[in-house]
């Protein structure tokens, strides 16, 4: 019996320090935790990790997060002046897609982030590359790859042309987990430029009109059209009186309340040219 | 054999001297509160002895074979149908919805041996009525508007099931078989019982089985999906403690399934229902304290809803729906001064929960959910007593008075977020405070019974007119919104009889007016999308300024020779809303008649019932005008003894020509049942 006792104590305390050491982290702040690498981007000295909570880029809106590592492994935290630029090489042109500024998370100490809109998914002859620039020390670096944007599943970035002759873009930001309850709803607006160049659009709205085409086309009460709020991001609040497919009939419509894109839903027309779908 | 007759009873209770009574309401209260009602030398009275005079004053004549009731195996509904204040909304063969003084279940209060039981179908298909059968049954009383409301608070009145009642005695076992089979709809209804009594000891335990096929409207006409089939068991034991204490113990358990209800889109798979209680009751406790009982109980009710007999639908769905309570009550009932009381502490706590999951016709796409009733709780607590005053020789005043504590808590985070789509500034939690009080005056002289009464009640809407999400009304056809923040509803009613009897005449005429203000009705919001497909809008719950509701009745029965008796009814209601114009569902000028001829242990009856133009309807509640009708029936019994076994044999045919018609109270308008032979048979050993 004796022998038992101290044969399973044994046992406890090998099992116990086995455990200990493979808890032993050598990254003690993991700061990419919950998020899930998509790619790494290198040149001679640096590597650039490139995460998103999915492990995936897809079209519309992605909230994107990177981590610089030198030849050594260790995290840069002193990167300045970030930028990139997401570009996607088609067969008869090339052209790139709203993106934001860079900015390192708040309360992370290498963690940089921001988002970019792809309108449209790569394939094997059309593709997208993403160049980051940086600097560190005082020294300029760049990182460059391929990268692989999927087609998301739903619709959720609209890229059109507006009755005022430009060119839009509009991507659902938020919600990303919706609910049977009325939902934070967030967009993000751009108008293109010219083919490399999309900027913010400052003081439209975004009107909504959420439907269930699987039920007789019905809507929900008490909806909120978007508005550009401190954040530069359009909010407003969309009601989900049920689970399942949803499809969120847009129009957008200029400062002066113009509509310049979308069309009202009605008796004879089911649904607007532009539209968010949602399904949960 | 007698106990499977349900013994219908009527209590009207009457106001007199209203600040008088509203003195003695508050000293009551207070005194309850104290709990010092056993010294108290306050002049109570016992209403309850007088009410029973006034039923005994009304049944005494009717042997129990003789009670209008035409077939011992008939179903609980078509029983309590023969209350005058009872109307029965009709979806089906199957569970229908008690309307007492013209409103439906929100406005009463139904339970069984005083347990409040809360059906757990958001479309009503399942009143608490429905989940008992009449073999565990011994009466049912109905008391309209606020007197007698020892189960809660109410506007329309209130209908308690009184368990058949078993007792100690010498040690007897005693059983009961019976079968019955109806051609029309080839329902077959097979049951047995058996009962023990010892002098320290009882039990008893049935079962009863009904099976129908569709039946067929007047003309020959199947009305499809009305069908069903029921199994019900219920046990009862009590065990003495000694000379004046025992214990009881009752279980129900009720089992549908496959149930149709043609006026509905949508049938039952599964209706369930665990009806429990342990009661304590102690006897003779001073000169003055008569009676204390006490009951736990508890219920567990579910229900499934379900499409798929349906072979054409715009959606395939499930609703099913779950509601559980449990509770108590302790009563204490005495005579103080030659004065009778009773004093009732109630409370109870409810959960309701009912979900929907459409599937889509697309394929791959995800289920539509939602949360119909949001997961709402009702606790409740409630402070009742009635008593009587002697005011003159044959006069005596009549009081009751109530107060209770509601409260619903919404305990789905989920159903929460879903209702404040609707009301996003709504609370968790609502509490109330629910009053009630009722005077009468009854003054009783030789043949003669006078009652008059004046009663103030209110209500706390129910759980889906509070709480119900996108609720479907299939007879307006329109999606329901429930309305969390409604004010109390409240009834100012005046009621009044008057009855006459001798050896061979009786007659009876009582009306009653309810003046109800803060009434709740839908009321279409056009701003609203629909739901459900083909819904033709929304309407969500809210108060009408006043309602007004007058129901009268007339009872005439006369003994005509010894082996004649004859039985007439008229009834007629009117309900009008303020703005509105007719409410629905109100009943037309209504009678009934039945010659009965008895002679030793044989009888029979030729009976006609009917209903005059129904024309006080209102379409946007789906109604609209119907004719007239009158249906004739006809019955015969025979009762024969063998040493100790009885047998009752009772055949009949009930709607003879054949009619086709439907009642101001059949939703959707659903034809009433054809020509229909039934053959009931009993044997008692
Ligand atoms: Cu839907
Ligand atoms: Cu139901």
């Amino acid at each position: 019996m004796k022998l038992l006792n101290v044969f399973l104590l044994g046992l406890v305390i090998v099992l116990f320090s086995a455990g200990c050491s493979k808890d032993k982290d050598p990254d003690p702040i993991n700061e990419t935790e919950g998020l899930q690498l998509v790619t790494t981007l290198s040149n001679d000295n640096h590597k650039v990790n490139i995460y998103t909570k999915s492990g995936k880029l897809q079209t519309g809106y992605n909230e994107i997060f990177f981590q610089v590592k030198d030849a050594g492994g260790n995290l840069v935290d002193n990167a300045l002046q970030l930028e990139w630029m997401p570009v996607m090489h088609m067969s008869s042109m090339s052209h790139s897609c709203p993106a934001s500024s860079i900015s390192k998370k708040e309360n992370t100490r290498s963690l940089y982030k921001g988002f970019v809109v792809f309108q449209m998914a790569g394939s094997d002859m059309e593709y997208w590359e993403l160049t980051i620039d940086y600097s560190v020390g005082g020294t300029a670096y760049e990182a460059k790859g391929n990268i692989q944007v999927l087609e998301a599943s739903k619709k959720v970035v609209q890229s059109f042309l507006g009755s005022d002759e430009k060119r839009y873009v509009l991507a659902l930001v938020a919600p990303s987990e919706p609910k049977v309850a009325v939902n934070d709803m967030t967009a993000v607006l751009y108008r293109m430029e010219s083919m490399m160049s999309f900027v913010p659009v400052d003081g439209y709205t975004v009107k909504i009109d959420p439907r269930m085409p699987g039920m007789g086309n019905h809507s929900s009460p008490n909806n909120i059209d978007l508005t550009q709020g401190t954040d530069k991001l359009y909010h407003g609040k969309l009601s989900l009186t049920m689970t399942g497919y949803w499809k969120i009939n847009l129009q957008l419509e200029n400062g002066s309340g113009t509509v310049v894109k979308g069309e009202p839903v009605t008796e004879g027309n089911e649904g607007s040219s532009i539209y968010f779908e949602l399904e949960f | 054999m007698s106990n499977l007759f349900l013994l219908l009873q009527e209590k009207y209770f009457l106001p007199a001297n209203f600040s008088k009574m509203f003195r003695f309401c508050f000293i009551f209260l207070l005194l309850c509160c104290a709990g010092g009602y056993a010294q108290s030398d306050s002049t109570h009275h016992r209403d309850t002895v007088k009410a029973v005079l006034l039923e005994e004053v009304i049944i005494v004549g009717d042997r129990p074979l003789r009670n209008k009731t035409n077939k011992p195996l008939a179903n609980l509904e078509q029983y309590l149908e023969k209350a005058n204040a009872v109307n029965m909304i009709r979806r089906g063969g199957y569970a229908w919805e008690p309307l007492i003084n013209g409103m439906a279940t929100e406005r009463s209060v139904i339970t069984i041996d005083g347990m409040r039981i809360y059906g757990a179908c958001t479309d009503k298909m399942d009143p608490v009525t429905s989940y008992v059968e009449i073999t565990n049954l011994e009466k049912a009383n109905v008391h309209s508007g606020q007197a007698g409301s020892a189960g809660g608070a109410t506007i329309a009145g209130s209908l308690d099931l009184v368990r058949k009642k078993n007792t100690f005695g010498a040690k007897s076992l005693k059983g009961i078989a019976f079968a019955g089979f109806e051609l029309n709809n080839r329902q077959k209804i097979l049951g047995t019982g058996i009962n023990w009594q010892s002098p320290k000891t009882y039990s008893s335990i049935d079962l009863t089985f009904r099976d129908a096929d569709n039946y067929k409207a007047g003309g020959g006409e199947e009305v499809l999906y009305s069908q069903f089939t029921k199994y019900n068991m219920s046990a009862i034991a009590g065990f003495k403690i000694d000379e004046h204490q025992h214990i009881e113990a009752s279980l129900i358990y009720d089992h549908a399934v496959d149930i149709g209800y043609p006026a509905l889109p949508m049938d039952v798979s599964l209706a369930r229902a665990y009806i429990g209680s342990v009661e304590y009751v102690r006897h003779h406790i001073s000169s003055s304290v008569h009676q204390w009982q006490t009951k736990l109980y508890f219920n567990d009710v579910t229900h499934v809803m379900d499409d798929s007999k349906r072979p054409v639908v715009p959606i395939r769905m499930d609703m099913p729906g779950w509601s559980k309570t449990a509770g108590f009550y302790s009563r204490v009932e005495g005579t103080t001064g030659g004065n009778n009381w009773k004093l009732n502490i109630s409370g109870h706590h409810n959960y309701s929960l009912a979900e929907m999951t459409m599937f889509s016709n697309t394929p791959d796409e995800k289920d539509m959910f939602m949360l119909t009733w949001p997961g709402v709780q009702t606790n409740y607590g409630d402070l009742y007593g009635e008593a009587s005053l002697p005011v003159g020789h044959n006069l005596k005043a009549v009081l009751s008075a109530g107060l209770a504590l509601h409260n619903n808590l919404i305990s789905k985070e989920s159903g929460l977020e879903s209702l404040k789509i609707f009301y996003p500034d709504m609370s968790r939690s609502k509490t109330r405070l629910l009053k009630r009080f009722s005077a009468t005056m009854q003054y009783n002289k030789n043949h003669w019974l006078l009652d008059a009464g004046i009663a103030y009640g209110d209500r706390a809407p129910s759980v889906s007119e509070g709480y119900g999400f996108y609720l479907f009304n299939s007879f307006d056809r329109f999606d329901y919104i429930g309305n969390p923040g409604m004010k109390n509803e409240k009834s100012v009613s005046v009621n009044g009889a008057a009855a006459f009897e001798n050896k061979a005449f009786m007659a009876k005429l009582s009306g009653s007016f309810f003046y109800l203000t803060d009434y709740i009705i839908g009321m279409p919001d056009n701003g609203l999308s629909v739901m459900t497909i083909g819904a033709s809008g929304v309407k969500v719950y809210g108060q009408l300024k006043s309602a007004a509701i007058f129901n009268t009745s007339l009872d005439v029965n006369y003994q005509l020779t010894e082996k004649w008796y004859w039985t007439n009814k008229l009834g007629y209601r009117r309900g009008t809303g303020y703005g509105i114009g007719n409410l629905p569902l109100i009943q037309p000028f209504t009678y009934a008649s039945a010659i009965n001829f008895k002679v030793k242990a044989f009888s029979a009856e030729l009976s006609m019932n009917g209903a005059a133009r129904h024309n006080k309807y209102n379409s946007d509640f789906g109604e609209r005008a119907l004719p007239a009708y009158t249906v004739f029936n006809v019955m015969a019994s025979q009762r024969v003894r063998l040493a100790k076994t009885s047998l009752q044999i009772k055949a009949g045919v009930e709607n003879i020509l054949d009619n086709n018609y439907t009642t101001f109270s059949d939703w959707n308008r659903v034809p009433r049942m054809g020509r229909n032979l039934f053959i009931n048979l009993v044997v008692v050993f």
